[in-house]
């Protein structure tokens, strides 16, 4: 048979899995074949591209493809739940960098006289983008990973003319483009090909700079839009169809959860990524502002907050990123156990954007072994938050600021929020009286029915817990 | 491969993939990502091109061959990552069954 037939048979064999594979991940009962699906896709795409005519030397294949999959493997089993952040960020940089590499080659190639493009004009225009987008997925997806893993401060990096610095290298950058596409001089088209590839890979960089670690899930979830799009373009280049759409169905879905976690913090993605949200602590309106609520931090000890505990019969909590910072998950769920044993109804309710990612919360609590049914979301909890006994907030600060709610002036005004406030007590644990990533003093540390738990998390946490124990062993 | 053919099933392909995500429980976000981020991996088809491809040039079969690894680290990464988060969500257990975790 012809292997070019053959070939484009699995490819389109690949594509199925892909598109089941997806399908299957948006349900949690099918999540886990789902995955298994679109591997098995990737692996037949893998072996039939062996097959193609093109490919004749099989010895570094090998040693990539090896040396890839040890580190790969390694990575993904030592890795710990409360560094998927990090993880997810440098994936999806390698594949950025593959698919630039790849248009790097593929002109090298085209260059070297033995690949004859087809539509020279349009095989140079989709290189520049393979390597635009692949640089910005690298970099970027590298910086955002040094800030999840605390290498570089969380905090945005700004600085006077930021914006029109950006604006002049992305021009500088499409200037590169435009003259490596429609210049037939190959001398020229080397330079300009040098041009827009560093400019490319700084701008992934400076992009990231002025965003800050509270809006990483937004960030992330843009990255790994990103990296289909440079696969996709990548596919433009070598004119191959399983990479178009594969890439393609990763760049769209990635839209798609970007905006979801655009939409959880009321703001459009341009205000995500250039306004520098969370540099520097706001003016909110102060006291003149409309239902802005005065008051005191009213401290309370892990003995009183076990009393108000062990009476309560609905207990909601509600994790942040605070949870994944001091590992406290494991306590998290031993509590709710204890309150559960006690005759308390216990929930989660997790706020989309909690935590660094889209959906670290869920993520950190299953791996405690904490049952997916007992994890609510928002907009499920809100409307039972009035007969919540308690509400225990674990780390968490802008997600249950009510100034979102009743402050206008306050900038994350219009933010959907856990009405934890409206719980008859809330037990709010904090390292330090310090501000949340937004830079705002929340409210709701300061209203009547709210007492602060002072320390690390997982401290505190253990403290109540072993009054429970103390509790059952006498 | 015929230019239109690809837009085709570019534009395609990028409809199909707004549809299949709409309406995913924020409990599957994680997961969803990188799962989605291994099949971005796909470039390694292109990799394994550059890589493998006769064309008597040191430099390309070098580029080829980091393409392949850093795609492969992608794949394999992505999809074992995604299957050990996924392993962890559990349903609640029934009275009967109810093991504590060795964790």
């Amino acid at each position: 048979m012809n292997p070019e037939i053959l070939i484009n048979a699995a490819y389109i064999v690949a594509s199925i899995l892909f598109v089941l594979g997806l399908k299957m991940l948006g349900r949690q009962t099918t999540a886990r074949r789902g995955n298994l699906f679109s591997s098995i896709g990737m692996l037949i795409a893998i072996v039939v591209t062996l097959l193609d005519n093109q490919v004749i030397h099989y010895n570094w294949i090998i040693v990539g493809l090896v040396l890839g999959g040890v580190i790969g493997l390694a990575c993904a089993r030592l890795i710990k739940m409360t560094s998927m952040p990090e993880m997810v960020a440098l994936l999806n940089g390698f594949g950025g960098l593959a698919s630039l590499i790849v248009g790097a080659a593929e002109f090298l190639r085209i260059r070297g006289g033995t690949v004859e493009p087809q539509y020279e004009m349009f095989t140079s225009g989709v290189i520049f983008l393979t390597v635009l987008i692949g640089g910005i997925t690298f970099t970027g997806s590298i910086y955002a990973f040094c800030k999840l893993a605390e290498w570089l401060s969380g905090r945005p990096v700004q600085f006077s003319g930021q914006h029109i610095v950006n604006g002049l290298m992305l021009v500088a950058t499409f200037a590169g483009g435009v003259m490596f596409t429609i210049s037939g001089d190959p001398q020229i088209a080397l330079i300009a090909f040098g041009v827009f590839a560093v400019f490319a890979l700084i701008l992934g960089w400076t992009l990231v700079m002025p965003i800050g670690g509270g809006d990483m899930p937004v960030v992330i979830s843009m990255l790994n839009s990103l990296s289909g799009l440079a696969a996709c373009a990548a596919g433009f280049v070598i004119g191959n169809n399983v990479l178009v759409v594969a890439g393609c169905l990763v760049g769209t879905s990635g839209v798609i959860l970007t905006t979801i976690m655009c939409k959880a913090m009321n703001r459009s993605l341009g205000n995500v990524l250039f306004s520098g949200f969370g540099s520097a602590p706001k003016n909110d309106g102060g006291d003149e502002a409309e239902g802005s609520i005065q008051g005191e931090l009213k401290p309370i000890s892990a003995e009183d907050s076990f009393a108000v505990l062990e009476a309560a019969r609905q207990v909601v909590i509600i994790p942040g990123y605070g949870m994944a910072v001091s590992q406290a998950q494991h306590v998290v769920r031993e509590l709710g156990e204890m309150l559960e044993n006690n005759g308390a109804e216990v929930r989660f309710a997790i706020h989309p954007v909690a935590g660094r990612m889209p959906g670290h919360m869920n993520v950190l609590l299953a791996e405690a072994n904490v049952p997916y049914e007992q994890l609510v979301e928002m907009d499920s909890i809100n409307p039972l938050m009035p007969t919540m006994d308690v509400a225990i907030v674990i780390g968490a600060n802008d997600v249950v600021n009510p100034a979102a709610a009743n402050n206008k002036a306050s900038p994350i005004y219009g933010m959907p929020i856990i009405n934890a406030h409206e719980a008859r007590t809330v037990i709010c644990l904090k390292r330090g009286k310090g501000t949340g990533f937004s830079g705002l003093e929340n409210q709701l540390f300061l209203m009547p029915n709210t007492r602060m738990l002072y320390g690390d998390a997982k401290g505190s946490l253990q403290g109540v817990v072993s009054e429970f124990k103390s509790l059952a062993d006498g | 491969m015929e230019l239109i053919l690809l837009f085709f099933i570019f534009t395609l392909a990028g409809f199909l993939g707004f549809e299949l995500i709409a309406k995913v429980p924020s409990q599957l976000h994680t997961p969803l990502m990188s799962g989605s981020n291994a099949i971005s991996g796909i470039t390694i088809v292109g990799a394994i091109i550059a890589s493998g491809a006769d064309d008597g040039s040191v430099l390309t079969t070098v580029l080829g061959t980091a393409a392949v690894t850093l795609a492969m680290i992608n794949v394999i990464g992505g999809y074992f990552v995604t299957d050990r988060m996924l392993g962890m969500f559990k349903k609640k257990p029934t009275a009967g069954s109810k093991k504590e975790d060795s964790s």
